[in-house]
């Protein structure tokens, strides 16, 4: 009975590649992605569309900059921290740019250890990527005091263009938004993968569908891609 | 009954067809397990940390102008590519789905094209009304 039906869904053979994969994937009323769970799918398309958010703070952050008269205040300085007696530019942010490149190390190989059914491996390095994103957002909750302190608002600050704030506190606090919802999902996800819902197929409380290793796979698109966003803000706005 | 709801294609009957029924395998394409050496993930991200220290250097040498914006472009892309295409492992997906995630924000550009014409007319406006600044 079940055979019958499934035909529907796809010939037995090798697929074609390359521009007709695309075209012969695609079209005959069929499932597009042909090797990929529905949530993976899902969590691609969702990210999609957070891509769209992000390059629209860019944006508007890009168009802010280039129509004011008044010189944009300098990155270089304001994001300066005085260690040792010396100004060193940027210092803080290049540190947490290595602590969540870190995170996304040992986030891919949670996933790793996670198809190898390594219970207790998948688990710890979880719950590391989620101790260095809450790393990361105590460096970001640090720097945003300081910058208040000295008078950075979403209105006004004492440097220059008084879009700076307002481009700042919304880029970087989306973004850090995006990395606490992201440790939360970790935590969460570690807790599952430590108490083995992953091998005995648990059903989730939400979804109610089977647990599977390959939502450890799933988490980690999200967490890829918080870090991938930072990569593009750290160019923009505090090296350009 | 049964062809009732796998006509419906939800992936709950995909997935309990293929638990019960070992053919089932064969006419569905089967879900891909993206399984890789730890090595490539250690070395990708000995790659990122030495494309950020030199994106960081970038700033801390104090570049300026085309070498400095052209800089910065490179390392950010040759990093946004290797977490794409390694950790979210889609060098290893089928192009379909490639093309569907990577294709629409690379159309973002028009709008940034746009933007840019925008933003020098708000600057070429605000200079003729109030002058070339305080």
């Amino acid at each position: 009975m079940a055979e019958t039906t499934l035909t529907h869904i796809g010939r037995t053979g090798p697929r074609p590649a390359g521009w007709q994969g695309i075209a012969a994937d695609w079209s005959s009323d069929q499932r597009a992605f042909k090797n990929v769970s529905w949530g993976k799918a899902m969590m691609w398309i969702f990210l999609l569309s957070d891509t769209f958010i992000f390059g629209c703070f860019l944006l508007s952050y890009m168009t802010d900059r280039i129509s004011t008269r008044v010189p944009w205040p300098n990155p270089s300085e304001v994001f300066a921290l005085r260690i040792g007696g010396s100004d060193i530019p940027l210092i803080l942010i290049a540190i947490m740019t290595f602590v969540l490149i870190s995170s996304s190390g040992t986030m891919a190989m949670a996933v790793n250890f996670g198809y190898r059914r390594d219970r207790r491996k998948t688990a710890v390095l979880l719950l590391l990527t989620a101790a260095l994103g809450a790393t990361f957002v105590g460096m970001q909750a640090f720097e945003w005091t300081k910058l208040i302190t000295e008078g950075v608002r979403p209105w006004g600050n004492p440097w220059g263009a008084a879009q700076f704030g307002a481009s700042f506190f919304m880029i970087t606090g989306f973004h850090g938004t995006h990395v606490s919802i992201g440790v939360i999902f970790l935590i969460i996800v570690a807790r599952k993968v430590w108490r083995g819902d992953y091998d005995v197929g648990r059903p989730g409380f939400f979804t109610s569908r089977r647990g599977r290793y390959e939502n450890v796979e799933i988490m980690g698109l999200y967490w890829h891609f918080v870090d991938l966003v930072w990569v593009f803000i750290f160019a923009f706005f505090y090296l350009w | 009954m049964a062809e009732a709801t796998a006509n419906g294609l939800g992936q709950h009957t995909l997935d309990s067809a293929r638990t019960h029924d070992a053919t089932a395998t064969s006419v569905t394409p089967t879900e891909v397990h993206q399984e890789h050496p730890i090595k490539l993930y250690l070395v990708v991200w000995a790659w990122l940390f030495i494309l950020s220290t030199c994106s960081y250097l970038v700033d801390y040498f104090g570049l300026h102008g085309y070498l400095r914006w052209s800089l910065i472009l490179i390392f950010m892309i040759l990093k946004a590519g290797l977490i794409v295409a390694i950790f979210m492992h889609m060098a290893w997906e089928r192009l379909a789905l490639t093309y569907a995630i990577i294709l629409p924000p690379v159309l973002v550009l028009v709008f940034v094209t746009l933007m840019v014409f925008e933003a020098d007319y708000t600057l070429l406006t605000r200079m003729a009304f109030f002058g070339a600044g305080p």
